[in-house]
This record gives C-alpha cells, structure tokens and sequence, in this order.
C-alpha cells in the first residue's frame, strides 16, 4: 500500500517517470528525425563511396576475369614445373576470346606489370593464334616464344589469381611483391611515390610553419589594437579567405613570372641583374610562397579568436612582478595562445597536405604534390585503383591528425570567422 | 599601440621591428589582390605592366578585355557563368535546408550519438578534396549523374552542409528554448513555431552559413573536374583550363569580377556576424 501512495501519478493515472521517459524517447527521435535527411544523404553519396574506393583499392579481379577457364584449370597445378595441357588449352581459349573482343591489350598491360616481358610474348601469340591448330596447345603455344616454356611466367599469372591483392598500396610506397613472396624495394629508377611523399609532407610541414611565423604577430596585434584599426586590419585577413582559390593562385603567377613585379622589384634594388632573372615559378618556391599566402588566414583567425580572450592586465601583471618583456611575453602570453596555435597549425597542415590546384598551377614538375599523382590516375592512367588506393593512405594520414585535433580543441569548438 | 614613456630603448627597437614585420606581412596578404585591378585594364596583351602603363598613358589601358569577356564570340566565360550562378543556388538551398534541420537536431540536449554524428556531417570539410572528388565521382558514374547539373550540385551540397551546420549550431548555443515552448503552450504547432519564432532568431547564422555554401560551391574545381562534362562547365573550370593553357589578360578581367563579388560577401558577412552577435548578446541577458 506504502509504496504505491509514493509513485507520483500524471493526471491520465500514468506514473510520472514513466511519462517522463516516454516524454524524453519522444524527444530524442525527434531530434534524430531532424538529423536524419542530412545523415543519410551523406551516408549514401559520400561515406558508402569512400568505402567503395576502399573495395576498389584492394579489388583485384580484372585478371582474374580476363581468363576463367586458365584460373578453374589452374587450381589443380602446383606451380613447380610447367602446367600441363590442360592449363595451356584454358589459356588458349580465353586469349582467344579477348582478342576476338579486343581487349587482350589490358591483359598484357596487367600481366607486364607482374612481370617484365608478358607483353611481347603475349602479343607474338595474338599475331600466331590464328594459324592455332586445334588440339596439343602446349607446344603450339611454347613455339610461338621460348618463354611461353619459361615456369616463371606461369607462376606470374597464377600469382594474379586471388581477388584481392594489397599490391596497389605496396605501389604506393615503392615497394613491390616479388616471385618469392617476400616485399621488397622496386629499383631505383622507378622509385617516384616516396619522394612524392616526402615532398607532401616536407611542403605542409614548412607552410605550416611559415604561416605560423607570420600569422603570430599579426594576429596579436589585431588583437591588441583597438576596435576601429584593427576591423580595418581585419579586412586584409579575410578579403583573401572569401576570394576565389584560382584568382589567388593566378596573381601568383603573374607577381612571380620572369618579367613579373617581385622580379622587377629585385632587379630595381639590384639583388639580381636584368638579364638573369630567377625562375620562381613551376618549381617549389611558387608553391610555398603561394601556397603560404593562401592558408595564412586559416592561421590567423584561431590564434586571433583566442588571443582576444586574454587580458592585456596579465602581461602587465607579468612586468610589474619584475620580468621584462620577454619574460613576461614568453612565461604568460605564450603559454595562454597555446591552444589557439594547436587548432591553427593541425588545420593549416591538413589543408596543406590534400593541395591539388596551386601545386598543379604552379608548382611546375619539380612542385608537384601527391594529390596531383592522385588526380594524374584517375584522369590520364584511369588506374583507379591505385587512385583508390593513394587517396586513402593519404586519408589515413588526416584521419590521424584530425584524431589530434579532435583531442586537442574539439571538433564543436571549430570557429569560421 | 603607444609605447609608455618609460620604456628602454632596445624594447623600443623590438617593437618597430615588430610593426615593420606586421606592415610586411599584411602586404603579402593583401598586394596579390591589387596587383589583378591595373593589369586586367591593359591595352596589350601581355601579363606585365608595359611602359605606356608606368608612365600612367592613358592610351594604355582600355576595356577591351572586359568587352571579350562579355561579348567574345569563342569566349566560354557566358555559358560558365550562367552554370557557376545556377548550380551554386541551388547547392546553397540544399544545404541550407538539410544542414538547418540537422543543426536543429544536434542543438536539442536529447541528441543520441552527438559527437560520431557531428563528426560524420562535418567530414566533407576535414578530408582532402582530392578524396571527396574521386569518391563522389565514383558514386555518381554509377547512378548515372556524371556530367549533369544534378550531380554536380548534389557534390556541392556534400561540401556546402558542414559549414551549415556548423554555423547554425553555433547561432543555436545561445538560444533560449524558453521562447519555442513559450510558442508551444499558447496553441502554436511546431511547423508555425519554427517559422515564426526559431527561424527568425536563427537566420543570421542560416545566413552565414548559406554564404560559406555559396562561395564554396562558386570557387569549388577539384570535383567539378571529376565530374563536369563540357556542357557544365563552370567559372572555376574555365579560369583553371585558361591558366594551365595560357594565360590572357580575359582571365583577369574575370578575377577582377570576382574580386568586387567576394568583397560584396565579405561585407555581407561581417555585418551579419556583428548582427548575430548583438541578438545573441541579447539573449545571454
């Protein structure tokens, strides 16, 4: 009897936390009913892409469906000595098959990248399959070339059998899979994404740094300033962050072009002669000097939003007890600015490190970024897969910063302007 | 920025050296823009300030490159200029409506998942364009709107929403939600309330957040190249092409547009900003 005096009833007899539960479920569909569209426009058409590109990188059945019948007969053989008649016949007649559909040139392109060599003999074969008898392929096929008769091509196309492969993010590094199994560096010559890379990581890294140099003091004094000067200072900060990327990117170019203004500036103050001008544009310089320039606002507005929260008494404070300016500026201002050059530095560095249009513009071949390797395939070698796979290195890489980040000042605490 | 009569003489120094340093950096910031202006009104052809110009000859400058701009007869610039206004309106409203309603969810103290979800809205803005480009074109060519309109603006509502959300969670931190249920108990339905009381209140930052989406889905190229055929060429594609290929003096007639047009946002903005703020200062009292 007690305890049913000391639930509370609602005035439909409900009991109240009962009601109040309801009342709150109610609540949270609504608000996840509000969030729903958005979420699901973006599940479908951004994030279930992103992980298609992750299907794409490690997809590896083109071979794989090029030649069915060699892979079924395949399976039986053990890759020591040469595969019998029967492999020889399913090869036989898949090749024949693409080459009637024309399309047996991928198949050499893929296959050549296992290993040197497949496209001649593959294109000797094509030239032959005509004059092809029916019945004993193997030594019909193993005339056409001595290599045909080689086990080490063989074991090349068994090598492509499985449907996913890891090589495309071994390419990525320069490393590659060899006959063994074992990984290992490719030669020399061809070693060209780890010094893209290195490049990458070198350029967001001194950007970032040289927009830190610079965006320091000017967002301390937009800070420090009164009212009036400083929303007329403010102006040159954000008139560039709302123009157009392509209008920055292209006084760039003509600032930095031989017979462009900084040029004539240095010639008129006698740093260079006339007639030996220095290129600064399409090599690094007219990256970091562009480069810099456009990111610099995204520098100065976190520090200026959390400079302007510090009181001018602090560092007066700091003097007064007897440190000088220095002291006082590196023992108490400092310190306070901290989180402020944490948000600004990680969002630089991410931003610098996924740049694609000014490197491309002005960059020149020795300026070139990994996200210009990244658009290169997908546009000219339509290798999409190892578009696929370089986008998510690269992606892991923010993904990681972004974690930092997201512990160092919270994503919620993003400011724009 | 007075310095107080006592102070030392190398303190002094530091800080000239300080101004000087600041002057030198507010320079490079904003001397890029300027240098666009006299050049796009250069009679000839060439990307340098000629001798006529220097001298301030007026037989050196002249409109013509703004009259090939506009009525060029192999020029692109009409076509891109009409897809450019077309496809970042309609990017603006999608984003405005899907990024307003999620912002209304996320604000409410109920919201399950907050953080994983504010994560996911806002991650078109964190990873590389490069990426979002070749995701979203993946996606598109398999349902069939690669090189449409349609396709092009649904990439730019992608990219256009995080700065919606985060701009209107910001307007509703201050929000007192005494006033919706204030709305509520005199007879009004959600629909009227949110018309009437919460839109009005929230509009600057919509606002803002609409203008981010604009000029993000204007200046937008890196998806636009995966996925622009040569019917839907746009502004930033044809600046991007004549940059690469050669650059005319017509290109700069159109940044010096651009200019004028990113100086009229960057106004709008700010007063929206202090607007926003001063309702808000309200509000907390």
């Amino acid at each position: 009897m007690s305890s049913e005096i000391q639930k509370i009833l609602t005035t439909d007899g409900i009991p109240l936390e009962e009601s109040l539960k309801k009342a709150e479920k109610k609540n949270k569909i609504k608000a996840f009913l509000l969030v729903c569209p958005l979420l699901l426009f973006l599940i479908i058409t951004y994030v279930f892409p992103i992980g298609d590109m992750l299907f794409r990188s490690v997809d590896d059945r083109m071979v794989t469906n090029m030649l069915p019948k060699t892979y079924k007969a395949m399976e039986r053989w053990d890759g020591k000595e040469l595969p019998d008649e029967e492999v020889f016949e399913a090869f036989y007649q898949d090749y024949k098959l693409l080459v009637e559909k024309k399309t047996f040139g991928k198949l050499a392109t893929q296959l050549n990248y296992e290993k040197n060599g497949f496209k001649s003999i593959l294109k000797k074969l094509q030239r032959k399959l005509k004059k092809f008898e029916e019945g004993n392929y193997k030594e019909q096929i193993m005339d056409v070339h001595k290599r045909w008769a080689n086990v080490e091509y063989w074991r090349a196309i068994k090598r492509r059998a499985p449907a996913i492969s890891y090589s495309k993010y071994l390419k990525g590094m320069d490393l590659i899979e060899d006959e063994s199994g074992s990984i290992t560096q490719v030669p020399e010559d061809r070693r060209v994404h780890r010094v893209l890379w290195l490049r990458t990581l070198e350029v967001a890294f001194f950007v970032t740094l040289f927009c830190f140099l610079m965006a320091y003091p000017i967002a301390h004094l937009l800070a420090t300033l009164p009212m009036k000067y400083s929303n007329l200072l403010m102006i040159c900060v954000l008139l560039p962050f709302w123009t157009s990327l392509l209008v920055r990117t292209a006084s760039w170019m003509i600032l930095l072009q031989q017979q462009g203004v900084v040029n004539d500036f240095f010639v008129w103050i006698g740093l260079v002669a006339d007639d030996n001008r220095p290129e600064m544009m399409y090599n690094k310089t007219g990256t970091y000097v562009a480069m810099t320039q456009i990111l610099l606002p995204f520098m100065v507005l976190p520090l200026y939003s959390v400079m302007k929260t510090i009181s001018p008494s602090l560092m007066r404070a700091g003097k007064s007890l007897g440190g000088t300016p220095f002291v006082a500026f590196w023992k108490v201002y400092f310190p306070l600015t901290i989180p402020g050059i944490g948000a600004g530095c990680l969002l630089v560095f991410i931003l610098a490190i996924g740049y694609y249009i000014t490197p491309a513009l002005v960059g020149g071949a020795s300026g070139t970024l990994i996200s210009n390797q990244i658009a290169f395939h997908m546009k000219s070698t339509l290798d999409w897969s190892f578009a696929s796979a370089m986008g998510l290195m690269l992606l892991a890489g923010v993904l990681a910063i972004y974690w930092v980040y997201n512990k160092l000042v919270g994503v919620d605490n993003i400011k724009l302007g | 920025m007075a310095l107080p009569k006592y102070t030392e003489t190398r303190y002094r120094i530091w800080h000239y050296i300080y101004l000087i340093f600041c002057s030198g950096v507010f320079i490079f910031l904003i001397a890029p823009l300027f240098v666009i202006f006299p050049l796009s009104f250069n009679a000839e052809e060439f990307l340098v300030f000629s001798d006529g110009m220097k001298r301030l000859d007026p037989d050196a400058f002249s409109l013509r490159w703004y009259e090939d701009m506009i009525y060029g007869t192999k020029n692109p610039w009409g076509l891109a200029a009409k897809n450019s206004f077309i496809i970042a309106i309609f990017a603006t409203l999608g984003s405005i409506i899907l990024g307003t309603t999620a912002a209304l969810g996320l604000s409410s103290r109920h919201m399950p998942y907050k953080g994983l979800i504010m994560a996911t809205l806002i991650s078109p803005m964190i990873v590389p364009l490069i990426i979002s480009g070749v995701a979203i074109f993946f996606f598109m060519a398999k349902v069939g709107l690669a090189a449409t309109h349609t396709g092009i603006v649904l990439a730019h509502i992608i990219l256009g929403t995080p700065f919606v959300v985060i701009t209107v969670t910001a307007t509703l931190t201050g929000f007192d939600h005494s006033v919706t249920r204030a709305a509520s108990s005199l007879g009004s339905d959600p629909v009227n309330t949110f018309m009437k009381i919460t839109l009005p209140l929230i509009l600057p930052g919509v606002i803002s957040g609409g203008l981010f989406a604009f000029v993000t889905s204007f200046d937008e190229v890196v998806v636009v190249l995966f996925l622009a055929g040569l019917e839907n060429t746009t502004i930033p594609i044809q600046m991007w092409t004549g940059l690469r290929e050669q650059l005319s003096p017509t290109i700069l007639a159109v940044a010096t547009c651009l200019i004028v047009l990113s100086t009229l946002i960057l106004v709008t903005a700010e007063l929206l900003r202090r607007r926003s703020e001063r309702i808000r200062g309200i509000n907390v009292n």
